[in-house]
């Protein structure tokens, strides 16, 4: 009877583990597929070729051209801008929640937040067509309001809800005695949270702003309807950009399998997937600093 | 004096603003996608198939789709996500590959979900030969969900008291029976919220499941799980940007719009209220 229970403990010990395989085998299977699958690309395009300013037009009859230099131009310019917005944002409301809002009206305003996350992308990018485009097109006396502009206001606010619950539990995290001292040398609410807050919790700032840019970068139904998808190189926040997601969305369901152009968008995935993971890499080196800092 | 009250007192007008930017952008989003599209809304649009080239009609198929899709990936991730939060949190110790699993989790956290879509397409709808289909696209958003299943499982046991453990584990109780009889209950509620948290990011993604089996218009509804399905997401997608005449369809658009969102609140606010149900003490 003994035996049996032990058998069973030591059965689900084992099985479990297996689980855990599954996330790593998955990680690890990504890569490989996007790293083989690329290798074929560059293979048969070049890598200069790829990371040139030359035009994306692999459905050309003659002379297809590879290169993504106007789509990461988009995606950084969409990424700038959506950061540009959201941090400043994000860590104002941060303070705003933790430092001045009374407790009613953060109860009030934390659900709201977490709303924000919920929205689905495709939501997003309608919203992004129905009520923004035409804002900005009518403010800024455009023909249409699908630009790269567009794209960061929506990206900021899918952003948002990141930055501001990480930002929060930072600004939460610094201790009482910091403030305390600042209030007893005679500074008022501001100076305390400008001179001893945020200094306090600069790098945690930091990392919850780049888990934010890195979700705002791997987005893609929301920029692919609301940028207008123009594969030209960007000329400021006016024009109609194309992303390397939203490339990669437009263009995967209509090539046939096996040929330079399937591989390539594998590439162009390869080339997301390291720039998100290094963004999260970073912003994790830069939290577990904080966290030993703390301890 | 005056000019420290006077930033003083900038600054915070500054926060001000922040908060209510925020706030006025998510109301005037909400309102107008409200006041377009709840009239819209009935039981006849929610119910019936589309009609003459998508411009009249209902969404049946893609609710239908939508809803099969995303209950066969939280069936597919939920064991798979808890069996692995239970492994790291009640039988690993500290060693490398704990660590490394951890690491994979929270990078997988971190990938696109349109890097999914690829890898779906790849796996299961080529190298697995399951076509595109419902099979397929609930697999890739199994995957996709599997991180934030095991972050908030893993939340959740922690938040079990040691000492119900070490007293089972007193009784005699072996540490799966520990798990089983003793954590396991305790940690539910808090497991339930992070599964149906997971349940709505699966019923609103749409590049996972562009490539592995969503599709543009079905005359019938998916008859087995190898068939190609509609899908809300994709629906609003086509109806707002592939559409030959978007102008026509956009009371449509907005009816889908709305009916996406609901769901997806609706499974927030279950999910918010059995939180704060079984969590007095962290209710937000």
């Amino acid at each position: 009877m003994t035996s049996r229970r032990y058998f069973w403990n030591r059965f689900f010990e084992k099985s479990l583990a297996v689980s855990a395989f599954v996330s790593i085998a998955t990680l690890l299977g990504i890569f490989l597929l996007l790293a083989i699958h690329s290798w074929r690309a560059f293979e048969r395009i070049g890598l200069g070729e790829f990371f040139s300013l030359n035009a994306w037009n692999p459905a050309a009859y003659d002379t297809p051209s590879y290169g993504i230099g106007a789509l990461l131009l988009g995606t950084a310019l969409t990424t700038l801008g959506a950061t540009a917005i959201a941090a400043p944002i994000g860590v104002g409301m941060a303070f705003f929640l933790s430092e001045i809002a009374p407790l009613w009206l953060r109860n009030l305003l934390k659900p709201i937040v977490e709303l924000m996350a919920a929205v689905p992308s495709v939501v997003m990018g309608f919203v992004g067509i129905v009520l923004v485009g035409p804002f900005l097109a009518r403010v800024f006396g455009l023909p249409n309001g699908l630009n790269a502009l567009n794209g960061s206001i929506l990206l900021a606010f899918m952003a948002l809800p990141t930055v501001i619950s990480i930002s929060e539990d930072v600004v939460q995290a610094v201790p009482r005695a910091y403030k305390e001292a600042s209030y007893a040398l005679g500074a008022n609410r501001w100076e305390t949270l400008t001179r001893v807050t945020l200094p306090a919790c600069y790098s945690g700032l930091l990392a919850a702003i780049m888990l934010g840019v890195g979700r705002a970068i791997g987005e893609t139904m929301t920029v692919l309807m609301a940028t207008g998808n123009a594969t030209a190189i960007p000329q400021g926040f006016f024009s109609s950009v194309r992303t390397i997601t939203a490339t990669v969305a437009i263009e995967m369901g209509e090539v046939p399998t096996g040929t330079t152009h399937y591989y390539a968008l594998f590439a162009c995935a390869l080339v997301l997937f390291l720039i998100t993971l290094t963004i999260n890499f970073a912003a994790e080196r830069v939290a577990a600093r904080l966290r030993k800092r703390g301890q | 004096m005056t000019i420290r009250k006077l930033r003083m007192w900038i600054g915070m007008a500054s926060l001000i603003v922040c908060a209510l930017g925020v706030a006025a952008f998510m109301v005037i989003m909400l309102f107008d996608l409200s006041r377009q599209g709840i009239p819209v809304l009935s039981w006849e649009f929610l119910t019936s198939f589309p009609r003459q080239g998508m411009t009249a009609g209902g969404i049946w198929p893609a609710v239908f789709g939508t809803t099969v899709v995303t209950l066969l990936a939280t069936l597919l991730a939920a064991p798979l996500g808890v069996a692995c939060a239970v492994w790291l949190e009640e039988y690993a110790g500290e060693g490398a590959f704990t660590q490394f699993t951890r690491a994979a989790v929270r990078n997988l956290a971190g990938v696109p979900s349109i890097v999914y879509g690829l890898f779906g397409l790849a796996i299961f709808v080529e190298g697995m030969r399951m076509g595109a289909s419902i099979l397929a696209s609930a697999c890739t958003l199994a995957l996709l969900t599997l991180p934030s299943v095991i972050a908030t499982t893993e939340e959740a046991l922690r938040q079990v008291p040691r000492a119900l453990r070490e007293g089972a584990l007193a009784l005699g109780a072996t540490r799966w029976e520990t798990t089983y009889s003793v954590v396991l209950p305790t940690a539910l509620p808090g497991i339930l919220t992070g599964v149906i948290l997971a349940l709505s990011r699966a019923a609103g993604e749409t590049a996972p499941i562009l490539f592995t089996g969503v599709a543009f218009y079905t005359r019938y509804l998916p008859a087995s799980p190898f068939d190609e399905f509609m899908a809300l997401p994709y629906h609003l997608y086509i109806l707002s940007t592939q559409h030959h005449d978007p102008e026509l369809v956009r009371p449509l658009a907005y009816g889908t719009a709305i009916a996406l969102l609901l769901l997806v609140f609706l499974l927030n606010l279950v999910a918010f209220v059995l939180r704060a149900q079984y969590h007095p003490k962290k209710r937000l």
